[in-house]
């Protein structure tokens, strides 16, 4: 009843007060100097707290690279961290600026949430990860398996249609945050975990045993993650978007974090309006000149991003497949800076 | 009484008085204006909350209420499957609370009276241990208790296949506990039929009991009677007609025990806490309604020569229970309230299941919130009105 509580006066907020809550976020921000961003209750490697008690992880530095953008300092993020079921109501009431909680973007949540999704920061598919020695190697030998998946997302549908399809029967286990899901599934109480997959790389790194499990081939949807925003203010909409397209421009420019103050001098006119030394690109977003510089010095280019929290140097290990640029073969492709 | 009294004043005097000036036409017009303003203020709340919601793209109204939920559900008392509607995932919600609050207020109350009247043992160990659990039990948050059980006692439960088993058909494991469950046989109707008649006998012969004792002070020995009749009757019909009822024994079977009856762990595991927090505060308030009955009605019962158990049972129990029941309704109602913690450990009652995951799929939190609560407000009502019922009944009946 707490929850119901917390979660009415949430609604009753939001639909009171909403006027003043979804115009003109960014002078808001700006007024209040500090982004106030969305993110997990803790995912290796999108958003989890570190030792230091810093916020880390791919959905985490996207927070940091718009604060940057909008505020010129990376560091000016106050991080909500948000359970599945939490999220869009934290959003819409205007407790948040920004939501960058691996959240999958799908038709409902586009059009019956007043919501909008600004980008895909990770293109992400379902999977099935189970113990080794219950012996199974195919998604398909799962009929009448206990299931542990975190309750209020998309996983919870998806692997009803899937077990549906195959005509398999199964038992749904749902808990409330990814690491309860976890921990069900590490004592026993499920046969399978299934969320997206790289979650499950990430939840994998937190297991008692990390080498006793595996995770079954099978990809069982399309699991599009990305920043979502307030429908109703396309300025704000604009800026969330183009500051993920200018970090994934930057890669493909081969500007990093490293080599930007040089690139102010070069002589190719995409990398100076990507910048800022060339074109008027900070005001058409309503925001400065170096608003993509600061995002990309003090965060790095999607490449960086990536390599820091997920990729396959990092506990999580995960390859760039299909996140990998579109001119490598991936489905990463932002429109151009101009 | 005063208050018609200055009524009857007023009227006399309104003939007199211009209009505003009489007290019945003022109290009138101010209670039309409180309402209107009441009226007012929801109504713009109600108003303003659509619109805005409208604004922003919300979706509102109840068209989710016929789609389908798509999502299966961990336990359910009535079919259901992931192609049925949202509207069902509210019944099976609505159940599995209802359920685990009959369950737990069921319990609660038989373990709550043991330990009131254990407490006031003059047996000083029993004492002691129902002033330690009660002690210890209602000054720990519930919602740790209910983790307690799912994480450190349940979870450590042994996999399917290494089951904890007695007699190889009642087993526990991490998926919960499997019980055989009856398959009634050919000829079981006579077998329910025989039940059905010893409660009917049952209830008359209470009825000539009762008569017997107030016309000739003579007492029949009911209880025993009763208890005999409700066993043995369908009991020898059950022999009769060739013991016709076999068990279906739970097997493992793939991933899983099939058959019989499965408990799952989530509502074992909130049941237990959920009896065990509630039963201390009732303990509580069959104490202090035992207390509350005057010594001197004991010492006037052992004078007439009651022995002790008639003395509890026939002089201060059913005065005691006029101190116990208003309290005793508060705790069934917060253990009705109570339950909606379930969402913590997964078991699917009506916030987890349609508080949760449907709303989380429909969108739609201003809906489904305002029913939920309804639903809460609806049933709080329903167990305060029947507590109030028996209330009434057990109230002194002056003579």
């Amino acid at each position: 009843m707490k929850r119901a509580i917390t979660i009415a006066t949430g609604v009753a907020t939001a639909a009171l007060f909403a006027t003043s809550a979804y115009a003109g976020t960014l002078q808001e921000v700006q007024k209040r100097g500090t982004l106030s961003c969305g993110v997990s209750t803790g995912l290796p490697g999108f958003s989890e707290l570190d030792s230091h008690g810093n916020m880390t992880g791919l959905d985490a530095d996207v927070c940091r690279a718009v604060a940057a953008a909008v505020l010129g300092d990376a560091s000016k993020v106050s991080f909500k961290p948000l359970t599945a079921k939490e999220r869009f109501t934290a959003l819409s009431s205007g407790e948040i600026d920004m939501l960058s909680r691996n959240t999958t973007w799908t038709l409902t949540r586009d059009t019956s949430l007043g919501l909008n999704f600004t980008g895909v920061s990770y293109y992400d598919g379902q999977g099935f990860m189970v113990k080794k020695d219950l012996g199974v190697n195919s998604a398909k030998d799962l009929d009448g398996a206990t299931v542990c998946l975190q309750a209020g997302t998309t996983t919870e549908l998806n692997v009803s249609d899937y077990f549906r399809e195959h005509g398999m029967k199964y038992t749904l286990v749902a808990v409330e945050t990814s690491s309860a899901s976890r921990s069900a599934f590490d004592s026993g109480r499920c046969d399978v975990l299934t969320t997206d997959r790289s979650q499950l790389a990430a939840l994998r790194t937190k297991m008692a045993d990390p080498s006793s499990v595996v995770v079954l081939p099978e990809i069982i949807s399309k699991e599009p993650l990305g920043p979502v925003v307030r429908q109703g203010d396309d300025q704000w909409f604009n800026i969330v978007k183009w500051t993920l397209y200018a970090l994934i421009n930057a890669e493909e420019m081969g500007v990093t974090s490293a080599t930007e103050d040089a690139a102010k001098t070069d002589n190719n006119p995409g990398i100076k309006r990507l910048v800022g030394t060339e074109g008027d690109m900070g005001t058409k977003l309503g925001l400065s000149a170096d608003w993509a510089y600061n995002a990309i010095k003090q965060v790095g280019n999607y490449s960086e991003v990536f390599e820091r929290n997920v990729g396959v140097n990092t506990p999580v290990g995960l390859a760039r497949g299909q996140n990998a640029l579109w001119t490598d073969g991936g489905l990463q492709y932002a429109p151009p800076v101009r | 009484m005063s208050q018609t009294d200055h009524t009857d004043q007023a009227q006399s005097a309104s003939a007199k008085t211009v209009i505003w000036n009489d007290p019945t036409f003022r109290s009138i017009v101010s209670q039309v204006l409180a309402a209107g303003v009441l009226v007012w203020f929801f109504y713009t709340i109600f108003s303003n909350t659509l619109s805005n919601m409208e604004r922003q793209g919300i979706t509102t109204g109840f068209a989710f209420w016929n789609s389908t939920a798509g999502y299966g559900i961990l336990m359910s008392l009535i079919d259901y499957d992931s192609t049925d509607t949202y509207g069902r995932t509210f019944f099976v919600g609505l159940l599995n609370t209802v359920l685990i609050s009959v369950l737990g207020i069921f319990f609660a109350t038989i373990i709550g009276f043991i330990v009131g009247v254990a407490r006031l043992s003059k047996n000083w160990p029993i004492a002691k241990i129902a002033t330690v659990y009660v002690e210890t039990l209602r000054n720990i948050p519930l919602l740790l208790q209910i983790l307690f059980w799912y994480n450190a006692v349940l979870r450590t439960l042994p996999h399917p296949r290494d089951s904890l088993t007695l007699g190889e058909s009642i087993f526990l494991n991490s998926r919960g506990l499997y019980l055989p469950s009856p398959v009634p046989g050919l000829g079981f109707g006579f077998v329910s039929s025989a039940f059905y008649l010893a409660v009917v006998v049952v209830f008359i012969m209470v009825r000539w009991a009762n008569k017997r004792q107030e016309e000739t002070g003579q007492q029949f020995p009911s209880f025993w009677a009763s208890v005999g009749l409700l066993i043995a009757f369908p009991g020898v019909v059950f022999l009769i007609m060739g013991a016709p009822m076999t068990l279906d024994y739970p097997a493992l079977k793939g991933f899983n025990f099939q058959g019989g009856i499965g408990i799952i762990p989530e509502l074992l595991a909130l049941l237990w806490a959920l009896t065990f927090y509630t039963a201390t505060f009732i303990a509580e308030i069959v104490r202090a309604g035992i207390l509350g009955v005057s010594h001197g009605q004991t010492e006037a019962a052992h004078a007439l020569g009651l022995r002790n158990g008639p003395t509890l049972r026939l002089v201060v129990i059913p005065q005691a229970m006029r101190i116990i029941i208003p309290p005793l309704t508060s705790q069934y109602l917060n253990l009705a309230k109570n339950s909606s913690l379930a969402t913590a450990i997964g078991y699917p009652d009506l916030v987890a299941v349609f508080m949760g995951t449907t709303l989380n799929q429909t969108g739609q939190a201003v809906e489904i919130v305002g029913i939920t609560m309804a639903v809460y407000l609806v049933m709080s009502l329903a167990i305060s009105g029947l507590m109030n019922w028996f209330n009434k009944r057990m109230a002194l009946s002056e003579r």
